[in-house]
């Protein structure tokens, strides 16, 4: 009876269309809104202002001293945040789950709620913490008199490290957090029972069980901080310039448009490249 | 538990308070202070005032709250709906031969794309591609609107086709075995299973959105400014306290709308 039934439903009901073809509608809209604008991005930057098509936009900028720089910058900011986001977070991590206190709780209830903010805030924050006449350098100057703080480094490329960072752990911690939840403590208990020392436990116990999660971590924020604009540009320090900012300084302020293409096809390189190898990463480490 | 002796522990929460707090507690603390403070040129913030948030939530402000607002609901419906169809349609495909299973995994990649590119990259092609005829959005509302979709929808359709990969497909093989149309089937089993996970993607959308700045300070138009282009404005001419207010607005604002949809979603998954 059951087997009649489902055999005469789709004689009933042919299936009107392939499934295929309700997969066209949002690959048309996607190709409209996203994959055609990107592929004007790319066309643009071979296309200099003086009219033909040639790779000169390309020499143009691959010589000039502000995208080198720019270059280095937001390659060492980017693996500097990642490195302090992974060593912080892996701290913060350990001690909320595996020496765990009153309002442990609230504390990934904070991150959570940390994580929906957006990122200029922390710089916006800092300017009133560490800025010339902010928090800090307000205490040293009523504690000694002098005219002037000793903390300057927020118009540096330290300070914007400072902010990445901040703003970052938390995306490590979030995925660490989950691995040590599944992590059975009974294995700590063992461990500890045979007389090894909590060094030696984090060492050879729990590194190897959080490895998957600092690398999907480690890599989401290493792309994040790679194309990160908005602490950046808070900062204010016209020495700082990444290549988001640099897109926008170009296209925007100067309307050099087949450089801001140039750049951004570079930007998208080492961004795309690397979100590949993220996903491959948290694919094999199941995250 | 892996410190077991009491000053152990102790160092450990000592350290822990030494980290956590001067790094992420403090920064929204220091915002809050300085919303509420007339002057800060020593260690703490002097003279409690109301005042920016007066200026915070009238005229331009005001305006760049409800901008804000439009933006972010327009732009999360809009990647809902893109996002979930497309989630739907990558799940279908993988149920089929070959062919089809890899051209559901082409479409799933297509649309994590946005995430991998730089928001100001987006923001770039967006323009470049809006901005002459036929399309020409440039100048107006709608090209905000769009770059703001286009960067969300890879987040609505990453956490629906998670959802879909966790759904029992039992269910709606029981309602097809019954007779059900495949599309009774999507409206009355699969979306209503859905809908707790479609809510979460709506909020993480909608926080996106708002405090979106990189593309949107490619992008706006002189009368739709959004409010962290309008926090970005009033630092940049100095005026910090009036910018931690407005910041203010925007985090108790997120705040508000999560909250609400966190709601929705706790019903939506008792039911």
């Amino acid at each position: 009876m059951a087997s009649a039934t489902l055999a005469a439903a789709p004689a009933r009901l042919p299936r009107a269309v392939p499934r295929w073809v309700w997969a066209l509608p949002p690959v048309a809209v996607l190709g409209l809104v996203f994959l055609y604008p990107l592929a004007l991005v790319v066309q643009q930057s071979v296309r200099p202002d003086t009219g033909g098509t040639s790779l000169k936009p390309y020499a143009d900028v691959f010589a000039s001293e502000a995208f080198r720089e720019a270059l280095v910058t937001t390659v060492w900011l980017a693996l500097g945040s990642t490195v302090g986001c992974l060593v912080l977070g892996f701290a913060l991590a350990l001690v909320i789950a595996f020496v765990p206190f009153p309002g442990a709780r609230a504390v990934s209830r904070f991150i959570d709620v940390f994580l929906s903010f957006p990122s200029f805030l922390i710089t916006l924050a800092l300017l009133f913490v560490y800025g010339a006449k902010g928090m800090a350098n307000g205490i040293w100057t009523d504690a000694t008199g002098a005219a002037e703080g000793p903390f300057q480094f927020l118009t540096t490329p330290w300070g914007v490290l400072l902010a990445e960072i901040t703003y970052f752990t938390p995306f490590v911690l979030r995925p660490l957090l989950a691995a040590f939840s599944q992590l059975d403590t009974a294995q700590l208990e063992v461990a500890s029972s045979l007389g090894a020392k909590p060094a030696r436990i984090v060492r050879r116990v729990i590194l190897p069980e959080a490895l998957p999660a600092l690398a999907a971590g480690g890599s989401l924020v290493l792309v994040m901080c790679l194309n990160e604009f908005g602490i950046v540009l808070f900062t204010g320090a016209k020495g700082v310039t990444t290549l988001p900012t640099l897109v926008y300084g170009k296209a925007i302020l100067e309307s050099d448009y087949p450089a801001a293409c140039v750049v951004a096809v570079v930007n998208i390189a080492i961004s795309v490249g690397l979100y590949g190898l993220y996903r491959v990463v948290s694919r094999r480490a199941g995250a | 538990m892996l410190v077991h002796s009491r000053g152990g522990r102790w160092a450990a929460w000592a350290l822990f308070a030494v980290l956590f707090l001067p790094l992420f507690a403090l920064p929204l603390l220091v915002i809050l202070a300085a919303s509420f403070s007339a002057h800060w040129s020593g260690a703490f913030p002097s003279g409690l005032t109301t005042g920016h948030y007066a200026a915070a939530t009238r005229g331009e402000s005001l305006q760049a709250l409800t901008t804000s607002l439009v933006t972010a609901v327009t732009a999360s419906l809009l990647a809902l709906a893109a996002g979930t169809w497309a989630a739907l349609a990558a799940a279908s495909l993988k149920q089929g031969p070959r062919w089809s299973r890899f051209a559901g995994r082409v479409l799933d990649t297509l649309f994590v794309l946005p995430v991998a590119v730089p928001s100001v990259v987006v923001g770039l092609a967006v323009l470049v591609a809006f901005s002459e005829p036929p399309m020409l959005l440039n100048g107006t509302r709608w090209i905000v609107v769009l770059a703001h979709a286009v960067l969300v929808t890879a987040f609505a359709h990453q956490s629906v086709s998670a959802a879909l990969a966790r759904l029992d497909p039992a269910y709606e093989q029981a309602a097809a075995s019954l007779g059900a149309r495949p599309s009774y089937v999507l409206w009355k089993v699969k979306l209503p299973l859905l809908l707790p996970s479609l809510s979460a993607a709506a909020g993480l959308c909608f926080a996106l959105s708002m405090g979106e700045l990189s593309a949107t300070m490619m992008l706006y138009p002189p009368d739709w400014t959004p409010l962290p282009v309008r926090i970005y404005a009033a630092t940049d001419r100095g005026s910090t306290f009036t910018g931690a207010a407005v910041a203010v607005v925007l985090m108790a604002a997120t705040l508000l709308v999560l909250l609400a949809v966190s709601r929705v979603r706790t019903r939506a998954s008792y039911r």
